[in-house]
């Protein structure tokens, strides 16, 4: 074994809680992907948009202007007044910039800070399932429990009975995100209600990842916070890369609390420093310039969802109408292949790359994830391989 | 839904109304309707394809020319637009404001073939006061598209 040096298992040095962390099923699947030829893939969560000119633009110039330094830790003060500016112009949710609000090297990184800042060892956090994969490894990786709860078959909204019955003295954390990476689920406000009432009833914080709040069809996108009593007890998660499309530039942020979000920012300032000066001054222009692209950008995810959703329809795979984000996540159980095999299978026989809902979670068993921020070419070319490969399977 | 529909087609006139009911909910039917209707009413003019023609070695000659006009009492720049407008050289007319009236785009196979539109048509036309013709060299960007090195589709493999 190449791993065997200085007669000792290298690998034996590596954490225990690492060694525990479940790979990422994504992985495992895009490497199948990657050794394939000609596919057309399905399976890539990011927008197929490259970011507006005019954003590129800011940063190139502020790079010219000699913008090369790092900034303060929390992050630009004029990127937070803007987040703040954005967060009351849109929810009417009020922030202090100084005080509330963490800049982070995109959503990621502040999911990781929220997990480290408010968990103790083995203290429990509840999330909600099928969910976006670094849910749970956040968690684990902050010395925490995650208690994985599924959510509702057929909306894939989380269902509060099922939280509450979670509940234990040990439970820190309530983990939602909404619209939900990868079903596209929009949590209603109803259930978003009861939620809080169980998060205020029994005392626990909710780190609510928004981060395709801006992607949303036809329905209303509730930030938690916004409800009675909860602006305090809620860590907001925020992002630029889905909406403006600027997955490469690394910017996210998080409004909660001052005490919170000053745990996150002392651990932040240790292991970042601070987010890219360059993405950051991308991210200020976003917000003041970039509402425009943002809508023409969803009206045209807009087609393709409604087009993917009547195409997979039509095929025969039951579908849940998605009203965020760029996902739809169809049963594939009348194939009665399991979501690896379908995935799998799919991928051999007709070169069309979607990813298996258990990567998601047990609850994403029996449902592929679709991304269509992809060509519609792309996508009508995928569906009638999907139709080809159904009836095969028949 | 009118507007959404024509969006769609001006973004890419070949969608049929099939693939355009899937992507806005209505039914074929009502698409079809609704773009008969809207060609009936002009609201769609024509449908083409933007051609590179600089890729092909019959390429057309393009000049911009701007001209100066005096416009007439009754008409304004009407009378002498709608002259203009009417020679086959001239693929696209606009009145301007600024140091001149008119901006028209003309078409030739040669160079001699505009020049000789100038100055045998165009300039002595009555009401031009004059002309001044710039010859297009490069094309890089047009009707919304940049011809050439657009940018490819970059994304990598990544999990999330
Ligand atoms: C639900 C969800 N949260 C967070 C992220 C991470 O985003 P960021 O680029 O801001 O780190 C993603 C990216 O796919 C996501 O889908």
């Amino acid at each position: 074994m190449s791993g065997d040096v200085l007669g000792t298992d290298i690998s034996s040095f590596v954490a225990r809680r690492v060694k525990d962390l479940a790979p990422s099923g994504i992985r495992k699947f895009f490497d199948l992907v990657a050794s394939t030829q000609g596919v057309i893939s399905l399976s890539i969560g990011e927008p197929d948009f490259t970011t507006p000119w005019h954003i590129r633009d800011s940063a190139i110039q502020s790079i010219k202007k000699g913008y090369t330094m790092y900034t303060s830790n929390a992050g630009m003060p004029e990127l937070k007044e803007e987040i703040a500016r954005y967060l009351k112009r849109s929810y009417g949710l009020e922030y202090d910039p100084a005080t509330q609000i963490l800049v982070t090297v995109g959503v990621s990184e502040a999911l990781d800070l929220a997990a480290r800042a408010i968990i103790e060892s083995e203290d429990e956090v509840i999330i909600p399932e099928p969910c976006y994969v670094a849910y749970p490894a956040v968690v684990n990786l902050a010395g925490g429990t995650p208690v994985l709860v599924p959510t509702d078959s057929s909306t894939f909204e989380p269902v509060p009975e099922i939280i509450e019955e979670n509940v234990t003295s040990r439970t820190k954390a309530i983990l939602i995100g909404s619209p939900a990476n990868p079903t596209g689920a929009v949590i209603s406000r109803r259930v978003l209600e009861e939620i809080a009432d169980i998060s205020i009833a029994h005392n626990l914080i909710v780190l609510s990842d928004e981060i395709y709040a801006r992607l949303i069809y036809g329905a209303e996108h509730v930030p938690i916070a916004s409800l009675p009593g909860m602006k305090e007890r809620t860590v907001l998660l925020g992002g630029f890369s889905k909406a403006y499309a600027m997955t490469g530039w690394r910017i996210g942020y998080a409004a909660g609390n001052r005490n919170i979000i000053s745990a996150m920012t002392k651990i932040h300032q240790y292991t970042i420093m601070c987010a890219p000066t360059m993405g950051q001054v991308g991210a200020i222009e976003a917000l003041r310039e970039a509402d425009g692209d943002v809508s023409s950008m969803v009206e045209d995810y807009n087609r393709r969802r409604l087009f993917i959703v009547n195409g997979l329809r039509e095929v025969g795979l039951s579908c849940p109408e998605p009203r965020g984000a760029f996902y739809v996540f169809p049963s594939i159980r009348e194939t009665g292949l399991t979501s690896d095999e379908f995935a799998e299978k799919l991928l051999t026989a007709e070169k069309v790359a979607v990813v298996p809902g258990v990567a998601f979670g047990q609850s994403g068993e029996g449902h592929v994830r679709c991304c269509y921020a992809t060509s519609l070419e792309d996508i009508k070319e995928a569906l009638t391989r999907i139709d080809r490969f159904i009836h095969q399977q028949g | 839904m009118l507007n959404e529909v024509l969006k769609i087609l001006e973004e890419d006139a070949r969608r049929t109304p099939d693939d355009i009911a899937a992507m806005t909910g209505l039914k074929p039917e009502e698409v079809s309707s609704i773009i008969k209707k809207a060609e009936e009413d002009r609201l769609i003019v024509k449908y083409k394809a933007i051609v590179n023609w600089s890729k092909l070695q019959d390429e057309h000659i393009l000049a911009l020319i701007e001209v100066k006009t005096s416009p007439e009492k009754e008409t304004g720049f009407d009378a002498i637009a709608e002259t203009i407008a009417r020679y086959p050289q001239v693929n696209t007319l606009y009145l301007v404001s600024g140091t001149y009236d008119l901006a028209v785009i003309a078409v030739g196979k040669t160079l001699q073939e505009i020049a000789s539109f100038v100055t045998q048509k165009l300039a002595p036309l009555e009401g031009v006061q004059s002309t001044a013709t710039h010859f297009l060299l490069k094309k890089y960007k047009e009707d919304g598209v940049i011809l050439e090195g657009g940018e490819e589709n970059r994304r990598q493999s990544v999990v999330l």
